[in-house]
């Protein structure tokens, strides 16, 4: 097993830990964590591509791919918070009802 | 003005003034409205550019693929853009008086402040999306399209609509990031993002299914596709009514646009036959049970948002029906002018619905028992937006459904012919059980006032939508002009 698919493998297992938690967790700060994961899962997968080029330089498209999805994640993350503390704030508690209406 | 201020103008201008509105809060709404009147000149101006010369390309500061970042335009974005400047008009003029009524405004202050810029870099956003080039950049769109639509959501600060503003955020995030995991995969096995080259290099081995079933399940998350429609009436019935009527008429079609685009540009349809079919029956079922839930509703917002579980269903037809060459013309053009019908038709069901739940101050159905004496602008723009969404003649809806019907018939689909007479009855019922509310005779007391142009705007976007059956010879050329599949004569 190379380097590459260690690393690419390791973020598929990070991408499905953090799917799982997002569906199972109760807590929605648990939920906003597993998210996180995910993509940091898909960040490491994309790392690991950008390896594979021929030469010694690794490929730095998906290193500006990675960069990107770090923004979207830090501000879907602030948003997520911002939510959560407002709910908190109004409710006392940081689950979602399972009735969705 | 040239072609490239033109493509610039549409994603930067809407960019900029959500930033201005922002800061100057007071001449937010001024300053919405002109940019949304803009937009419209620059939609049809890009759409005569596209009639007059083809599909056309532009490389953002002439650096070009892979570094840079390239636009592309043909008649399906054209159309999408034109969507998008009509319906974020009609919006931007019924927010005007809507968020000056105190109770949807002065009392939350904030809200109001925040809606404009949000409205204006969601539209940014959505431009953007559709003249994207490459699959890497509709990812970066979305993402700035889905984080303005949740914090739209939440803009009523009520309980229930946090929680449907959280668990959309879940859902659209982890969604998005099921596409970007499929991106990757196409990147790496590729070496590029743009979607005319990958499209005439897709094989169909392993890495490629594993990323189209990744794209896949992330798009059809983001567009609420039963099954994965659960988290869609509780969100676009809990935002404020010109929000809801930005999520259902114009989100939902964004992720569509990129399905639409992946499937037929990028993905080797022909081998997809198998998904294409599930992906139709899916698109059935959601047909039958959008309406049926939509029948049991008692809330008006909830009938309307169920309405969109439903009238998804339609778009996802195509994928089934596409796969018959003798067909594919037909049900392409039906699906890509059902989203636009099927947009200023909902716009304007949700902005009437807004409307009504102002006048009499309850969000029930049973509480609209004989409106229609003291409300009938609305309740006849209700009637109208509802005959769109119905597909009667000769509405934009009746049209697409007419080629939808047309490639379910040629390709011997005749389930699909079924589903569709069968989905158009089952809103005709469920916008009846309104109307008929509004008409129940008795005594009533009186409605508050609704302002001059909460009543008309849903008006004309609703004769908009029925307009679009009788004005359809330019739009559906446009449509063919770049289009995925062989062109036939259209009946």
């Amino acid at each position: 097993m190379t380097t590459v698919t260690l690393y690419a493998l390791c973020g598929v297992i990070l991408f499905g830990i953090g799917f799982y938690g997002v569906i199972i967790c109760r807590h929605l700060l648990r939920k906003v964590m597993a998210l996180n994961l995910m993509g940091t899962g898909v960040f490491l997968i994309l790392i690991a591509l950008a390896r594979r080029t021929p030469g010694d330089r690794p490929d730095p498209v998906p290193h500006a791919m990675v960069l990107t999805g770090i923004v979207v994640a830090v501000s879907a993350t602030a948003l997520a918070l911002a939510l959560l503390r407002r709910l908190h704030r109004e409710t006392e508690i940081g689950d979602l009802p399972h009735d969705a209406k | 003005m040239s072609f490239e201020l033109t493509i610039l103008g549409l994603i930067l201008v809407p960019l900029a003034a959500g930033i201005a509105a922002f800061i100057v809060t007071r001449f937010a709404a001024i300053l919405a409205v002109a940019t949304a009147l803009l937009q419209s000149l620059f939609a049809f101006r890009l759409a005569g550019y596209v009639l007059s010369n083809g599909p056309l390309r532009y490389k953002i500061g002439g650096w070009g693929a892979p570094l840079g970042i390239d636009l592309y335009v043909d008649g399906l974005s054209a159309l999408m853009v034109i969507m998008t400047a009509l319906v974020g008009l009609a919006v931007a003029t019924y927010s005007t008086s809507y968020f000056a009524i105190p109770e949807h405004g002065r009392e939350h202050r904030s809200n109001v402040d925040i809606f404009w810029p949000l409205f204006l870099i969601l539209w940014s956003a959505l431009n953007a999306l559709f003249l994207s080039a490459d699959i890497f950049n509709l990812y970066v769109t979305l993402e700035l399209l889905t984080l303005s639509a949740i914090a739209l959501i939440g803009l009523a600060g009520t309980v229930k609509s946090l929680q449907a503003a959280l668990r959309y955020l879940l859902i659209a995030m982890s969604a998005s990031l099921f596409y970007l995991l499929g991106v990757a995969l196409l990147y790496s096995v590729y070496g590029t993002v743009d979607w005319e080259l990958l499209g005439a290099q897709m094989q169909f081995d392993l890495p490629d299914r594993c990323a189209i079933v990744l794209i896949c399940v992330g798009l059809l998350l983001k567009t609420a596709l039963f099954p994965l429609h659960f988290w869609l009436p509780a969100a676009h019935a809990n935002a404020p009514a010109p929000a809801s009527a930005l999520l259902s008429g114009l989100v939902l079609k964004a992720s569509f646009y990129v399905l639409l685009r992946m499937w037929f540009d990028v993905f080797p349809y022909a081998d997809l036959r198998a998904v294409g079919n599930l992906l139709g029956i899916l698109g059935a079922a959601a047909i039958v049970w959008g309406s049926v839930q939509a029948i049991r509703q008692q809330h008006l917002k909830l009938l309307v948002a169920y309405s969109t579980v439903a009238q998804i269903g339609y778009l996802f037809l195509v994928f089934s029906l596409a796969s018959e060459p003798s067909a594919s013309w037909n049900a392409w053009n039906g699906a890509a002018y059902f989203s636009v019908s099927h947009a200023f038709a909902k716009a304007a069901a949700f902005m009437a619905a807004g409307s009504l739940v102002f006048a009499t101050g309850s969000a029930k159905i049973d509480d609209l028992a004989g409106i229609a004496q003291q409300q009938p602008v609305t309740v006849f723009a209700f009637a109208l937006a509802g005959v769109g969404l119905m597909g009667l003649p000769p509405s934009g809806a009746f049209l697409s459904k007419w080629l939808l019907l047309n490639a379910s018939l040629s390709s011997g689909k005749w389930f699909f012919t079924a589903v569709i007479l069968l989905g158009s009855l089952l809103a005709a019922i469920y916008v009846f059980r309104v109307v008929a509310k509004s008409f129940e005779a008795g005594e009533r007391q009186p409605t508050r006032h609704v302002p001059a142009l909460m009543q008309w705007t849903p008006l004309v976007l609703a004769l908009l939508s029925i307009g679009l059956g009788i004005v359809a010879t330019r739009p559906l050329e446009l449509l063919k002009i770049g289009a995925p599949v062989a062109i036939e004569k259209t009946p």
